[in-house]
Protein backbone atom coordinates (compact mmCIF):
# COMPACT_ATOMS: atom_id res chain seq x y z
CA UNK A 1 0.00 0.00 0.00
CA UNK A 2 2.79 2.48 0.60
CA UNK A 3 3.99 2.16 -2.88
CA UNK A 4 1.06 3.09 -3.93
CA UNK A 5 0.45 6.08 -1.73
CA UNK A 6 3.96 7.41 -2.77
CA UNK A 7 3.00 6.89 -6.59
CA UNK A 8 -0.60 8.87 -6.62
CA UNK A 9 0.85 11.39 -4.08
CA UNK A 10 4.13 12.22 -6.49
CA UNK A 11 1.26 12.31 -9.25
CA UNK A 12 -1.07 14.80 -7.78
CA UNK A 13 0.37 16.38 -4.76
CA UNK A 14 3.90 16.67 -5.24
CA UNK A 15 3.29 17.56 -8.96
CA UNK A 16 6.64 17.96 -10.91
CA UNK A 17 4.73 21.59 -12.34
CA UNK A 18 2.35 22.81 -10.37
CA UNK A 19 3.93 22.02 -7.22
CA UNK A 20 7.75 22.66 -7.71
CA UNK A 21 8.07 24.27 -11.17
CA UNK A 22 10.68 21.99 -12.18
CA UNK A 23 11.10 21.30 -15.91
CA UNK A 24 9.18 24.02 -17.01
CA UNK A 25 11.66 25.60 -19.86
CA UNK A 26 10.85 22.98 -21.87
CA UNK A 27 6.72 22.84 -20.85
CA UNK A 28 6.36 26.39 -22.35
CA UNK A 29 8.69 25.42 -25.48
CA UNK A 30 7.05 22.06 -26.77
CA UNK A 31 3.79 22.40 -25.77
CA UNK A 32 2.15 23.65 -28.76
CA UNK A 33 0.63 20.59 -30.11
CA UNK A 34 -0.80 17.58 -27.79
CA UNK A 35 1.10 15.12 -29.94
CA UNK A 36 4.16 16.44 -29.48
CA UNK A 37 4.33 17.49 -26.06
CA UNK A 38 2.68 13.41 -25.27
CA UNK A 39 6.52 12.43 -26.55
CA UNK A 40 8.31 15.03 -24.61
CA UNK A 41 5.92 13.58 -21.59
CA UNK A 42 7.03 9.74 -22.56
CA UNK A 43 10.44 10.44 -22.70
CA UNK A 44 10.77 12.22 -19.40
CA UNK A 45 8.89 9.79 -17.75
CA UNK A 46 11.09 6.65 -19.37
CA UNK A 47 14.45 8.81 -18.77
CA UNK A 48 13.33 9.67 -14.69
CA UNK A 49 12.29 6.32 -14.24
CA UNK A 50 15.96 4.50 -15.51
CA UNK A 51 17.87 7.56 -13.71
CA UNK A 52 16.34 8.37 -9.97
CA UNK A 53 16.83 4.50 -9.07
CA UNK A 54 20.48 4.53 -10.77
CA UNK A 55 20.98 7.40 -8.69
CA UNK A 56 19.61 5.79 -5.47
CA UNK A 57 22.10 3.33 -5.61
CA UNK A 58 24.84 5.37 -6.42
CA UNK A 59 23.76 7.50 -3.39
CA UNK A 60 23.02 4.80 -1.43
CA UNK A 61 26.49 2.92 -1.97
CA UNK A 62 28.92 5.56 -3.19
CA UNK A 63 28.38 9.10 -1.53
CA UNK A 64 26.67 9.29 1.74
CA UNK A 65 28.49 9.48 5.43
CA UNK A 66 29.71 5.66 5.65
CA UNK A 67 28.10 4.47 2.41
CA UNK A 68 31.63 2.84 1.34
CA UNK A 69 31.98 0.85 4.49
CA UNK A 70 30.86 -2.09 2.37
CA UNK A 71 34.27 -2.23 0.22
CA UNK A 72 36.40 -1.75 3.37
CA UNK A 73 35.84 -0.84 6.77
CA UNK A 74 38.46 1.92 7.03
CA UNK A 75 36.34 4.03 4.80
CA UNK A 76 33.17 4.29 7.18
CA UNK A 77 33.92 7.37 7.96
CA UNK A 78 34.38 8.71 4.10
CA UNK A 79 31.56 11.20 3.26
CA UNK A 80 31.44 11.92 -0.59
CA UNK A 81 27.90 13.66 -0.60
CA UNK A 82 29.62 17.14 -2.04
CA UNK A 83 29.80 15.15 -5.09
CA UNK A 84 26.13 14.46 -6.01
CA UNK A 85 25.69 16.82 -7.85
CA UNK A 86 28.24 16.30 -10.70
CA UNK A 87 27.79 12.36 -10.35
CA UNK A 88 23.61 12.79 -10.94
CA UNK A 89 24.20 15.05 -13.63
CA UNK A 90 27.12 12.69 -15.26
CA UNK A 91 24.73 9.85 -14.47
CA UNK A 92 22.16 11.57 -16.49
CA UNK A 93 23.77 12.85 -19.03
CA UNK A 94 25.07 9.37 -19.99
CA UNK A 95 21.84 7.62 -19.71
CA UNK A 96 20.43 9.50 -22.09
CA UNK A 97 22.64 9.50 -24.49
CA UNK A 98 23.07 5.66 -24.29
CA UNK A 99 19.05 5.37 -24.11
CA UNK A 100 19.13 7.56 -27.24
CA UNK A 101 21.62 4.90 -29.32
CA UNK A 102 19.56 2.21 -27.67
CA UNK A 103 16.02 3.08 -29.09
CA UNK A 104 17.71 4.11 -31.75
CA UNK A 105 19.38 0.45 -32.72
CA UNK A 106 16.31 -1.86 -31.50
CA UNK A 107 13.36 0.44 -32.74
CA UNK A 108 13.62 2.92 -35.22
CA UNK A 109 10.24 4.18 -35.03
CA UNK A 110 9.72 4.98 -31.70
CA UNK A 111 13.45 7.06 -31.98
CA UNK A 112 11.68 9.46 -34.74
CA UNK A 113 9.05 9.81 -32.56
CA UNK A 114 11.66 10.48 -29.05
CA UNK A 115 14.62 10.97 -31.01
CA UNK A 116 14.16 15.20 -30.85
CA UNK A 117 13.38 15.34 -27.54
CA UNK A 118 16.22 13.22 -25.93
CA UNK A 119 18.85 15.27 -26.41
CA UNK A 120 16.72 18.05 -24.39
CA UNK A 121 15.82 15.92 -21.53
CA UNK A 122 19.42 15.75 -20.57
CA UNK A 123 19.23 19.55 -19.42
CA UNK A 124 15.69 19.26 -18.11
CA UNK A 125 15.02 20.64 -14.61
CA UNK A 126 12.89 17.93 -13.88
CA UNK A 127 15.06 14.60 -14.18
CA UNK A 128 17.91 16.52 -11.93
CA UNK A 129 15.27 17.49 -9.50
CA UNK A 130 13.77 13.69 -9.39
CA UNK A 131 16.71 12.68 -8.75
CA UNK A 132 17.52 15.64 -5.87
CA UNK A 133 13.99 15.20 -3.83
CA UNK A 134 15.08 11.71 -3.94
CA UNK A 135 17.85 12.39 -2.31
CA UNK A 136 16.39 14.91 0.31
CA UNK A 137 13.25 12.90 1.13
CA UNK A 138 15.22 9.65 1.87
CA UNK A 139 13.29 6.92 0.69
CA UNK A 140 13.47 3.69 2.68
CA UNK A 141 14.48 1.20 -0.73
CA UNK A 142 14.60 1.13 -4.24
CA UNK A 143 11.15 0.28 -4.71
CA UNK A 144 9.97 2.83 -2.85
CA UNK A 145 12.34 5.28 -5.06
CA UNK A 146 10.47 4.02 -8.39
CA UNK A 147 7.24 4.30 -7.76
CA UNK A 148 8.19 8.29 -6.88
CA UNK A 149 9.58 8.35 -10.28
CA UNK A 150 7.36 7.14 -12.18
CA UNK A 151 4.69 9.10 -10.91
CA UNK A 152 6.48 12.31 -11.00
CA UNK A 153 7.24 10.89 -14.19
CA UNK A 154 3.59 10.98 -15.15
CA UNK A 155 2.67 14.26 -13.48
CA UNK A 156 4.66 16.00 -15.61
CA UNK A 157 3.31 14.45 -18.53
CA UNK A 158 -0.53 14.78 -17.22
CA UNK A 159 0.24 18.53 -17.07
CA UNK A 160 2.52 19.05 -20.31
CA UNK A 161 -0.28 17.46 -22.21
CA UNK A 162 -3.26 19.21 -20.44
CA UNK A 163 -2.01 22.46 -21.34
CA UNK A 164 -1.08 21.65 -24.68
CA UNK A 165 -4.36 20.90 -25.33
CA UNK A 166 -5.42 24.17 -23.67
CA UNK A 167 -3.29 26.17 -26.09
CA UNK A 168 -4.45 24.34 -28.97
CA UNK A 169 -7.67 26.01 -28.39
CA UNK A 170 -7.25 29.04 -27.14
CA UNK A 171 -5.55 29.91 -30.69
CA UNK A 172 -9.03 30.34 -31.48
CA UNK A 173 -9.59 33.18 -28.72
CA UNK A 174 -9.17 37.25 -28.30
CA UNK A 175 -6.15 37.70 -26.21
CA UNK A 176 -4.24 41.16 -26.04
CA UNK A 177 -1.80 41.31 -28.50
CA UNK A 178 1.03 41.99 -25.66
CA UNK A 179 -0.30 38.67 -23.50
CA UNK A 180 -0.35 36.13 -26.63
CA UNK A 181 1.78 33.16 -26.33
CA UNK A 182 4.04 33.40 -23.26
CA UNK A 183 2.19 35.73 -21.00
CA UNK A 184 -1.50 33.64 -21.37
CA UNK A 185 0.62 30.26 -20.89
CA UNK A 186 1.78 31.50 -17.58
CA UNK A 187 -1.79 32.51 -16.21
CA UNK A 188 -3.33 29.38 -17.17
CA UNK A 189 -0.82 27.19 -15.99
CA UNK A 190 -1.12 29.38 -12.54
CA UNK A 191 -5.25 28.77 -13.07
CA UNK A 192 -4.03 25.06 -13.15
CA UNK A 193 -1.64 25.11 -10.29
CA UNK A 194 -4.50 26.24 -8.31
CA UNK A 195 -6.51 23.59 -8.84
CA UNK A 196 -4.40 20.65 -8.91
CA UNK A 197 -4.02 22.84 -4.60
CA UNK A 198 -7.34 20.55 -4.29
CA UNK A 199 -5.51 17.79 -3.90
CA UNK A 200 -3.60 18.97 -1.30
CA UNK A 201 -5.69 18.16 1.62
CA UNK A 202 -6.17 14.30 0.73
CA UNK A 203 -4.98 11.70 2.52
CA UNK A 204 -4.58 7.80 0.94
CA UNK B 1 27.97 46.13 -30.06
CA UNK B 2 28.84 48.59 -27.43
CA UNK B 3 30.32 46.41 -23.83
CA UNK B 4 27.54 48.37 -21.74
CA UNK B 5 25.35 47.00 -23.84
CA UNK B 6 26.01 43.81 -22.74
CA UNK B 7 24.99 44.27 -19.76
CA UNK B 8 22.50 47.14 -20.02
CA UNK B 9 20.11 44.76 -22.94
CA UNK B 10 19.52 41.99 -20.33
CA UNK B 11 17.79 44.40 -17.80
CA UNK B 12 15.24 45.21 -20.14
CA UNK B 13 14.49 44.41 -23.72
CA UNK B 14 16.41 40.91 -23.83
CA UNK B 15 15.47 39.82 -20.33
CA UNK B 16 16.13 36.48 -19.62
CA UNK B 17 12.85 35.55 -18.24
CA UNK B 18 10.50 37.56 -19.42
CA UNK B 19 12.06 37.58 -23.41
CA UNK B 20 13.84 34.58 -23.84
CA UNK B 21 11.71 32.81 -21.29
CA UNK B 22 15.14 30.57 -19.54
CA UNK B 23 15.03 29.50 -16.06
CA UNK B 24 11.91 29.95 -15.28
CA UNK B 25 11.75 27.02 -12.59
CA UNK B 26 14.10 28.34 -9.72
CA UNK B 27 13.03 31.97 -10.54
CA UNK B 28 8.65 30.68 -9.37
CA UNK B 29 10.04 28.83 -6.95
CA UNK B 30 12.38 30.75 -4.58
CA UNK B 31 10.58 33.80 -4.45
CA UNK B 32 8.28 33.75 -2.12
CA UNK B 33 10.44 35.54 0.25
CA UNK B 34 12.67 38.72 -0.65
CA UNK B 35 16.11 37.04 1.20
CA UNK B 36 16.22 33.89 -0.45
CA UNK B 37 15.38 35.48 -4.20
CA UNK B 38 17.88 37.96 -3.61
CA UNK B 39 21.01 34.84 -2.78
CA UNK B 40 19.81 33.14 -5.42
CA UNK B 41 20.03 35.46 -7.38
CA UNK B 42 23.40 35.93 -6.40
CA UNK B 43 24.50 32.83 -6.69
CA UNK B 44 22.95 32.29 -10.45
CA UNK B 45 25.03 35.66 -11.17
CA UNK B 46 28.05 34.31 -10.15
CA UNK B 47 27.65 30.81 -11.48
CA UNK B 48 26.46 32.19 -15.28
CA UNK B 49 29.44 34.94 -15.13
CA UNK B 50 32.34 32.68 -14.19
CA UNK B 51 31.15 29.51 -15.90
CA UNK B 52 30.77 32.15 -19.39
CA UNK B 53 34.39 33.60 -18.31
CA UNK B 54 35.86 29.66 -17.96
CA UNK B 55 34.08 28.60 -21.27
CA UNK B 56 35.16 31.63 -23.62
CA UNK B 57 38.49 30.92 -22.34
CA UNK B 58 38.73 27.38 -23.11
CA UNK B 59 36.04 27.50 -26.21
CA UNK B 60 39.18 26.88 -28.94
CA UNK B 61 40.34 23.90 -27.21
CA UNK B 62 36.91 22.06 -27.02
CA UNK B 63 36.02 19.49 -29.30
CA UNK B 64 32.20 20.30 -30.57
CA UNK B 65 30.89 16.97 -29.89
CA UNK B 66 31.82 16.62 -26.44
CA UNK B 67 30.86 20.54 -25.61
CA UNK B 68 28.02 19.76 -23.83
CA UNK B 69 29.29 17.21 -21.32
CA UNK B 70 32.28 20.18 -20.37
CA UNK B 71 30.06 22.92 -20.31
CA UNK B 72 28.04 20.88 -17.70
CA UNK B 73 31.39 19.47 -15.97
CA UNK B 74 32.47 23.43 -15.52
CA UNK B 75 28.72 24.83 -14.47
CA UNK B 76 28.21 21.65 -11.66
CA UNK B 77 31.82 22.53 -10.12
CA UNK B 78 30.50 26.35 -9.79
CA UNK B 79 27.62 25.15 -8.03
CA UNK B 80 29.08 22.88 -5.86
CA UNK B 81 31.26 25.51 -4.95
CA UNK B 82 28.82 28.18 -4.43
CA UNK B 83 26.41 25.60 -2.39
CA UNK B 84 29.28 24.26 0.00
CA UNK B 85 29.53 28.48 0.27
CA UNK B 86 26.02 28.95 0.93
CA UNK B 87 26.01 25.94 3.43
CA UNK B 88 28.99 27.67 5.76
CA UNK B 89 27.67 31.01 5.69
CA UNK B 90 23.95 31.28 5.49
CA UNK B 91 22.93 27.85 6.77
CA UNK B 92 19.19 28.85 6.80
CA UNK B 93 18.65 30.22 3.55
CA UNK B 94 20.67 27.10 2.08
CA UNK B 95 17.93 25.23 4.14
CA UNK B 96 15.07 27.19 2.30
CA UNK B 97 16.69 27.00 -1.27
CA UNK B 98 17.00 23.58 -1.11
CA UNK B 99 16.98 21.66 -4.55
CA UNK B 100 16.96 24.99 -6.34
CA UNK B 101 20.60 25.77 -5.85
CA UNK B 102 21.59 22.33 -7.60
CA UNK B 103 19.35 22.72 -10.10
CA UNK B 104 21.21 25.84 -10.95
CA UNK B 105 23.01 23.05 -13.45
CA UNK B 106 19.93 22.57 -15.45
CA UNK B 107 19.38 26.45 -15.52
CA UNK B 108 18.63 27.27 -18.95
CA UNK B 109 20.10 30.57 -18.62
CA UNK B 110 23.62 29.09 -17.43
CA UNK B 111 23.51 26.73 -20.62
CA UNK B 112 21.71 28.86 -22.82
CA UNK B 113 24.28 31.94 -22.44
CA UNK B 114 27.11 29.45 -22.97
CA UNK B 115 25.82 27.95 -26.25
CA UNK B 116 24.35 31.35 -27.57
CA UNK B 117 27.69 33.73 -26.50
CA UNK B 118 30.80 32.10 -24.76
CA UNK B 119 31.47 29.40 -27.03
CA UNK B 120 31.53 32.30 -29.99
CA UNK B 121 32.88 35.12 -28.40
CA UNK B 122 35.97 36.69 -26.31
CA UNK B 123 36.08 36.38 -22.30
CA UNK B 124 35.83 39.76 -21.17
CA UNK B 125 32.56 40.04 -23.24
CA UNK B 126 31.36 36.68 -21.93
CA UNK B 127 32.09 37.77 -18.57
CA UNK B 128 30.22 40.67 -18.91
CA UNK B 129 27.22 38.98 -20.83
CA UNK B 130 27.28 36.55 -17.97
CA UNK B 131 27.01 39.08 -15.63
CA UNK B 132 24.54 41.37 -17.20
CA UNK B 133 21.93 38.13 -17.77
CA UNK B 134 22.46 37.44 -14.15
CA UNK B 135 21.04 40.30 -13.26
CA UNK B 136 18.33 40.32 -15.58
CA UNK B 137 17.34 37.81 -13.41
CA UNK B 138 17.58 38.52 -10.40
CA UNK B 139 15.98 41.51 -10.99
CA UNK B 140 12.83 39.67 -11.69
CA UNK B 141 13.49 37.44 -9.15
CA UNK B 142 13.83 40.74 -6.43
CA UNK B 143 10.58 42.20 -7.66
CA UNK B 144 8.50 39.36 -6.99
CA UNK B 145 10.21 38.51 -3.72
CA UNK B 146 9.56 42.12 -2.40
CA UNK B 147 5.30 41.77 -3.93
CA UNK B 148 5.22 38.14 -3.07
CA UNK B 149 6.34 39.47 0.78
CA UNK B 150 4.95 42.00 1.19
CA UNK B 151 1.76 41.32 0.50
CA UNK B 152 1.98 37.85 1.41
CA UNK B 153 3.28 38.18 4.87
CA UNK B 154 3.30 42.09 5.69
CA UNK B 155 7.27 41.82 5.94
CA UNK B 156 10.02 43.47 4.16
CA UNK B 157 14.00 40.94 4.73
CA UNK B 158 11.76 39.59 7.45
CA UNK B 159 10.93 42.93 9.39
CA UNK B 160 7.56 43.18 9.80
CA UNK B 161 6.69 46.40 7.90
CA UNK B 162 2.64 46.43 7.81
CA UNK B 163 2.96 45.62 11.58
CA UNK B 164 4.67 48.90 12.00
CA UNK B 165 2.64 51.33 10.01
CA UNK B 166 -0.15 49.98 12.16
CA UNK B 167 -2.15 48.51 9.11
CA UNK B 168 -3.88 45.68 10.71
CA UNK B 169 -5.59 48.01 13.61
CA UNK B 170 -7.88 49.28 10.41
CA UNK B 171 -8.63 46.27 9.25
CA UNK B 172 -6.23 45.11 6.84
CA UNK B 173 -5.31 40.97 6.39
CA UNK B 174 -2.44 39.36 4.62
CA UNK B 175 -3.47 37.86 1.23
CA UNK B 176 -2.06 34.09 1.70
CA UNK B 177 -2.51 33.36 -1.36
CA UNK B 178 -0.01 34.97 -3.17
CA UNK B 179 2.39 33.06 -1.24
CA UNK B 180 1.18 29.58 -2.80
CA UNK B 181 3.09 28.31 -5.78
CA UNK B 182 0.65 29.07 -8.55
CA UNK B 183 0.14 32.98 -7.81
CA UNK B 184 4.27 33.12 -8.62
CA UNK B 185 2.91 32.24 -12.09
CA UNK B 186 0.14 34.56 -12.50
CA UNK B 187 2.51 37.47 -11.62
CA UNK B 188 5.43 36.11 -14.08
CA UNK B 189 2.35 36.55 -16.54
CA UNK B 190 1.45 39.91 -15.35
CA UNK B 191 5.24 40.94 -15.61
CA UNK B 192 5.27 39.67 -19.26
CA UNK B 193 2.65 41.64 -20.03
CA UNK B 194 3.38 44.69 -18.89
CA UNK B 195 6.97 44.85 -20.37
CA UNK B 196 5.69 43.73 -24.03
CA UNK B 197 3.10 46.59 -23.72
CA UNK B 198 6.00 48.83 -23.01
CA UNK B 199 8.57 47.33 -25.66
CA UNK B 200 5.44 47.86 -27.91
CA UNK B 201 5.06 51.33 -27.88
CA UNK B 202 8.68 52.37 -27.46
Amino acid sequence: MEYFNIFVKSIFIDNMIFAFFLGMCSYLAVSKTVKTSLGLGVAVTFVLLITVPVNYLIDKYLLQPGALAWVNPKLADVDLSFLSLILFIAVIAAIVQMVEMIVEKFSPSLYNALGIFLPLIAVNCAVLGGSLFMQQRAYANVGEVTCFALGSGIGWLLAIVGIAAIREKLRYSAIPPAMKGVGITFIITGLMGIAFMSFMGIKI
Amino acid sequence: MKRIDLIKNPLSKDNPITVQVLGICSCLAVTAQLKPAVVMALSVTVVVALSNLIISLMRNTIPPRIRIIVQLVVVSTLVILVNQILMAFVYDVSKQLSVYVGLIITNCIVMGRLEAFAMSHGPVDSLLDGIGNGLGYGIILVILGFVRELFGRGTLWGYPIFEKLGLYNIGYENNGFIIMAPMALILVGIIIWIQRRNCEKS
